[in-house]
């Protein structure tokens, strides 16, 4: 099962992620990524995988990554 | 009960510090040579002792210490004496009353490891003094590290050592896998070592012949706080909080913070607590890295807490968006609340963002932080209440 990882030290509140998969991600007070599930990593169903990898390219800083 | 001639006798509750002093000659002379171990001679004795991690995350040292042995490339070994946490002094005293066996059990891991490089890693508040020239006798490269409350994590230390700033990084790729110059790296407490250190010379069933059997050994506390004698002090797992307290006589105590500024309280009317992970568990909090703080009765809680919630605001490493700015939010709301702000949004808005930071950093100082505020909302409740009353039940009736 994928996952989606946000490296927080370089994720910048860009909103991407958010923007590409609002199952998945809300954002913050700050517009920093808030995963919308229970996990710190969102797991990424299958019917989303085209999108995650569309994100993962879209984040600007590259802090976004399918593990 | 058979006695292996060789061994040493030390006393169950406080092996560590029974040590405290002596000099090489002596030393050697007390617990004989240090054992040459092969890696899975370690790992099997870390495993069968029972030993957890004394730095903080409590993580068991055998599978610490296996995985480095699974990484490619020769290991390095970093002893962390950063002391971090302001609450902690054990660090100190442990470089500087049992420098040998910090050594030793650094010398252990490392031989075990084929390691290529030793290093001993020093924070700005801890006197390396006593340790250096003993350490490079050995081959033990010291580093004195600057940085403040994150920088003792193992993230953050290896990037230090490597020499670029001592901030965490993310933790995908663990330490244990690419570290030091790239390389596997264990990085492990100096209490961690000298427990090693003294499990290689008299064993797994020694070790667990102090402590409780889920939670063995003993550890060091650093006791602080509304006490007679503060000071650092060594006793078995599972030995009751108040016993632990008692030789530091607390005065008038109204609740303990355990495992420092990350840590949670335990209130006064549960001092019978044993120091196990599991009894900890229902208070939030776990051992960490030995601190006990002592709150006493005429304190208010919420101002000492927001003191701390304003402490670790301002360790932010400034690299992850919702530490940067959930903690200092979190640490302004619970200022108000103590400085009588009746506003009754309050205990809401600090729990909301208690749960937004919560696992959204690349080290463990949201999270602390977070659990640090739970802890405090829930533990002082009525103080909240009072608090929101305009009033503060532990400075009523003026002055003390």
């Amino acid at each position: 099962m994928t996952r989606l990882h946000v490296d927080w030290t370089r994720c910048d509140g860009h909103g991407a992620c958010a923007e590409l998969l609002p199952e998945l991600f809300g954002v913050d007070d700050w517009g920093f990524p808030v995963s919308r599930t229970a996990d710190r990593d969102p797991e990424v169903p299958r019917a989303l995988e085209e999108r995650a990898r569309h994100a993962e390219k879209t984040c600007p800083l590259m802090a976004l990554r399918r593990i | 009960m058979t006695d292996t001639v060789e061994s040493p006798v030390l006393p169950d509750t406080r092996p560590i510090l029974s040590l405290a002093g002596l000099d090489a000659a002596e030393h050697a002379r007390r617990l004989g040579p240090l054992p040459r171990l092969g890696v899975e001679a370690l790992i099997q004795l870390a495993e069968h002792s029972g030993l957890t991690g004394r730095g903080g995350a409590g993580f068991p040292a055998a599978i610490k210490i296996r995985s480095v042995a699974a990484g490619r490339g020769r290991a390095v070994v970093v002893g962390n004496a950063m002391e971090g946490e302001p609450l902690s002094q054990k660090d100190a005293i442990l470089l500087g009353s049992v420098p040998h066996l910090v050594l030793d059990g650094l010398e252990l891991v490392s031989r075990a490891l084929g390691a290529s490089r030793m290093v001993l890693a020093v924070g700005p508040d801890v006197p390396s003094r006593p340790v250096e020239a003993l350490a490079r006798a050995r081959g033990v490269q010291v580093k004195r590290l600057t940085g403040g409350f994150v920088a003792g994590q193992e993230t953050a230390l290896v990037s230090q050592i490597d020499g670029r700033p001592g901030v965490p990084r993310d933790p995908l790729v663990r330490v244990t896998v690419k570290g030091v110059g790239g390389k596997p790296t264990l990085v492990s407490n100096i209490e961690t070592l000298a427990h090693l250190a003294l499990v290689a010379r008299l064993g797994g069933d020694w070790f667990r012949s102090a402590g409780h059997p889920d939670d063995p050994g003993t550890s060091l506390f650093t006791i602080s706080g509304a006490v007679a004698r503060p000071g650092v002090v060594e006793a078995a797992r599972g030995s009751r909080l108040a016993d632990v307290l008692a030789s530091a006589g607390p005065v008038d105590p109204a609740a303990v913070l355990v495992g420092g500024y990350h840590g949670a309280w335990v209130p006064a009317s549960a001092l019978d607590t044993p120091l196990t992970r599991a009894a900890l568990a229902p208070y939030g909090a776990t051992m960490g890295a030995g601190v006990l703080y002592v709150l006493d009765t005429h304190t208010c809680p919420l101002k000492m807490a927001s003191g701390v919630a304003r402490y670790l605001a301002d360790e932010v490493a400034g690299q992850c968006g919702p530490c940067i700015n959930g903690l200092p939010r979190m640490a302004d709301s619970l200022t108000r609340l103590a400085n009588h702000g009746r506003d009754t949004r309050l205990p809401a808005e600090i729990d909301r963002l208690r749960r937004l930071v919560t696992g959204r950093g690349a080290c463990a100082h949201p999270d602390g932080t977070a659990r640090f505020v739970a802890s405090t909302m829930a533990t002082f409740d009525k103080h909240v209440e009072a608090h929101l009353a305009g009033y503060c039940p532990s400075t009523k009736g003026g002055r003390r």
